[in-house]
C-alpha cells in the first residue's frame, strides 16, 4: 500500500475512534474526556513556547486570562460564545505581548521566575478586584454554549459528549495551526533560537522578537483552552489557575517529553488516564498529588527524554525492520 | 583608491578599568581579504565583537558601506550585509546540515506567519532551499545535506559555518579564528575556500593568530598589540616590520 493512503487511513481511523470514544465511557468519564481534550490544547500550546528554549511558570495564569476575558465579554455584551472564546484567546495573546517586554529582558532561570511573578500579579488582581473579576470567589453562572440544531443532531452542550465534540473540533484546528507553524521556516527559526541563539542572531534572526512571537502565539492558544474550560464548567476563580494547575502542565510536558509534537499530548493522555481512572478508581483520592509527584520524579530519573523517547525507539526499530528512504518525508512537509 | 567597505574609527572598548581596545582605526577595502592579528590579549576578538554588533563600543565609530553600524544589535548588522562566524564549531548541532544553511537564508527569505500556515509561501521556501543547496555546493558539502551538523568532522563543520554565514549573500564576512584546531591539510583546504569566496566578490575580514595561514592569504594586515594599532601593510611589509617581530617573538629577529 502506498504511504500516502496509509496515512490517510490512519487519520481516518483515529477520527472515527475519537468520535465513537464517548460511547464507551461512563458519564463522569465523559466529563474527564472534555477536560482532557482542553488540556491537550493547553499542554501543546506550552510546547510551542518551549520551542524557543524558554520555560514559563505563568502559563496557567495566561490560560485564566482567556477564561476570564471570554466569560466577562459574554456577560457584558452577550456575544455569541464561540466568538467570545476567540476574544478570550486574543486577550490572552495581548496580555502576553505586554508582559513580554519586561520578561524577555531575561533568559533561562530568570525568565522562569519573572514569568511566575507576572502570573501571580495577575492572579492577585483577580482576587483584589471584586468588580469585575468577582474576587476570590471568582465568576459564577458563566454563559454556557448555546444549543445548536444541525438537523441530523441536536447539540445540547450541557451534555459532556456534545461539548466534547465541539472542543475536539476547536482543539483539532488549533493543533493543525501549531503544526503548520512548527513545520514552516518560522518553526526553523524557533529551533535556531533555542539551540544556538548567538548564531541565530548572526544569521539576521531577531532572537528577542522570535521569543516574543512564540510566547504570544502560545498564550493565545492557552487563552482559548481557558475559554473552552470556562464555558463548560460555568464557574472560575483565581484558584483554578494557580500553582497546582501549572505543576500539572509542567508534569505533562516533562513526562511526555517536548522534543516532538506528540510528546506532551502523550504525557497528558497517559497521566490523565492514570490519574482519573486508575487512581480514582482504586480509591487513592487523597494521595493523588503525592503519587503524581512521585511519577514526575521517577520519570525524570528513569525516562529523562519522556514517553516520546519510547515511541521514537519503537519507530526506529520498526524502520530498521522495514527500511525505506527517510528524507522523502522531509521533502513533502517542507 | 575607492572608499573602504568597513571603516573603524577611533574605536574604544573599556571593561571597567581595563581598556581592551584603545582608539583603534583601520579600513578594509572592498573585495580584499584583510587580516586582523596580534598576540593573545591584544584586543582582536573584542574588536571583532564590536564590528559584528556583539558588543556595544565605549567610544568611536564603525561604518559599513558608508553607513554607521556601531551599537546596532548583531541581527541588524547582519541585515546590512556584514555577517560573522564564531570561534570553534558553533553550529546548530541538533539540526541537519541543510537546515543549518536554511537558517542562514533567513534574511533573504524572511518567514511570514499567515502565508506559512496557509501554505502560500511555497515559492519562497523553494527559493530558500535552492539558495541553501547552492551555498552547500560552494563549500563542497552538498553530499552531506541530510547528516546531523553535530556529527560532521571538524573541517566540514568549519566549512558549514561559512556556508551558513554566506547563505544570505552578504557583502562581507567576519571570520573568527577560522584555522584554530585544524591540521595542515584542513588549513590548506580552508584557505582555498576563502580565495574562492573572495573571487565571488565577498570581502573577508579574518581575526587569527596563526601567522602562517594569514601571511599566505591576506591582501592586507592590521596588527594589534595591547589594544592599539601596531602596524599596517601587506604581508611582506608586516613580515619585515621589527615592531611586529618584537611583539610576537619578544625581540628575536626570526619571522614566523
Amino acid at each position: 500500500m502506498p504511504r500516502a493512503s496509509a496515512w490517510t487511513l490512519g487519520w481516518l481511523a483515529l477520527a472515527v475512534a475519537l468520535v465513537l470514544l464517548p460511547q464507551a465511557l461512563s458519564f463522569s468519564q465523559q466529563e474527564i474526556l472534555v477536560f482532557l481534550t482542553i488540556n491537550v490544547l493547553l499542554v501543546s500550546s506550552y510546547r510551542l513556547l518551549t520551542l524557543t528554549g524558554e520555560w514559563s511558570l505563568g502559563h496557567a495564569v495566561i490560560m485564566g486570562v482567556g477564561a476570564y476575558a471570554s466569560a466577562l465579554v459574554t456577560k457584558w455584551t452577550g456575544l455569541f460564545v464561540p466568538l467570545s472564546m476567540l476574544v478570550g484567546a486574543l486577550t490572552a495573546a495581548a496580555v502576553a505581548w505586554v508582559l513580554s517586554f519586561p520578561l524577555f529582558r531575561m533568559k533561562g532561570f530568570y525568565f522562569l521566575i519573572g514569568s511566575f511573578a507576572a502570573g501571580e500579579i495577575i492572579r492577585l488582581l483577580w482576587k483584589r478586584f471584586q468588580d469585575p473579576f468577582g474576587g476570590a470567589k471568582g465568576l459564577k453562572r458563566i454563559e454556557p454554549m448555546p444549543n445548536l440544531d444541525l438537523g441530523f443532531h441536536h447539540f445540547d452542550f450541557f451534555l459532556p459528549t456534545n461539548y466534547y465534540y465541539f472542543a475536539l473540533v476547536a482543539v483539532g484546528i488549533c493543533l493543525w495551526l501549531m503544526w503548520r507553524v512548527e513545520r514552516s521556516p518560522m518553526g526553523l527559526a524557533f529551533h535556531a533560537v533555542h539551540w544556538q541563539d548567538k548564531l541565530a542572531q548572526a544569521s539576521g534572526i531577531n532572537v528577542r522578537g522570535y521569543r516574543m512571537l512564540a510566547f504570544v502565539l502560545a498564550s493565545g492558544f492557552a487563552g482559548l483552552s481557558g475559554a473552552l474550560l470556562a464555558h463548560y464548567i460555568g464557574t472560575i476563580n483565581p484558584g483554578s489557575f494557580g500553582v497546582e494547575q501549572m505543576v500539572f502542565i509542567l508534569t505533562w510536558a516533562i513526562v511526555g517529553g517536548t522534543s516532538t509534537f506528540y510528546g506532551p499530548i502523550l504525557g497528558v493522555v497517559v497521566l490523565t488516564i492514570l490519574n482519573e481512572i486508575v487512581l480514582r478508581g482504586m480509591g487513592f483520592e487523597q494521595a493523588r498529588p503525592l503519587i503524581y509527584g512521585f511519577i514526575l520524579i521517577l520519570s525524570v530519573l528513569f525516562l529523562p527524554k519522556g514517553l516520546e523517547s519510547l515511541v521514537q525507539g519503537a519507530m526506529a526499530r520498526w524502520r530498521v525492520a522495514a527500511p525505506r528512504p527517510a528524507p522523502v518525508e522531509r521533502e513533502k512537509q517542507a | 583608491m575607492s572608499a573602504p567597505l568597513i571603516s573603524v574609527d577611533e574605536l574604544t572598548m573599556r571593561f571597567g578599568g581595563l581598556t581592551a581596545v584603545d582608539h583603534l582605526s583601520f579600513d578594509v577595502s572592498e573585495g580584499t581579504i584583510h587580516g586582523l592579528i596580534g598576540p593573545n590579549g591584544a584586543g582582536k576578538t573584542t574588536t571583532f565583537n564590536m564590528i559584528s554588533g556583539f558588543y556595544r563600543p565605549t567610544g568611536g565609530r564603525i561604518t559599513f558601506a558608508g553607513e554607521p553600524i556601531s551599537g546596532l544589535p548583531m541581527h541588524e548588522v547582519a541585515r546590512r550585509g556584514l555577517v560573522r562566524t564564531f570561534q570553534h564549531s558553533t553550529l546548530f548541532n541538533e539540526l541537519s546540515v541543510i537546515d543549518n544553511v536554511l537558517v542562514g537564508t533567513h534574511m533573504l527569505f524572511p518567514p511570514r506567519l499567515v502565508a506559512a500556515i496557509l501554505g502560500r509561501d511555497g515559492a519562497s521556501r523553494r527559493a530558500a532551499r535552492e539558495r541553501a543547496e547552492e551555498a552547500l555546493s560552494f563549500f563542497g558539502l552538498h553530499h552531506l545535506a541530510d547528516e546531523l551538523a553535530g556529527e560532521l568532522p571538524h573541517g566540514h563543520q568549519r566549512a558549514l559555518g561559512m556556508a551558513i554565514a554566506t547563505a544570505a549573500r552578504p557583502r562581507a564576512v567576519l571570520l573568527d579564528e577560522p584555522f584554530t584546531g585544524m591540521n595542515g591539510e584542513e588549513t590548506r583546504r580552508m584557505m582555498e575556500l576563502m580565495r574562492k569566496l573572495k573571487a565571488s566578490g565577498v570581502t573577508i575580514l579574518i581575526v587569527e593568530h596563526d601567522m602562517q595561514a594569514i601571511m599566505g592569504l591576506c591582501d592586507s594586515i592590521t596588527v594589534m598589540s595591547f589594544g592599539r594599532l601596531l602596524a599596517e601593510g601587506t604581508p611582506a611589509e608586516i613580515r619585515r616590520n621589527p615592531k611586529v617581530i618584537e611583539a610576537y617573538l619578544g625581540g628575536t629577529p626570526h619571522a614566523a
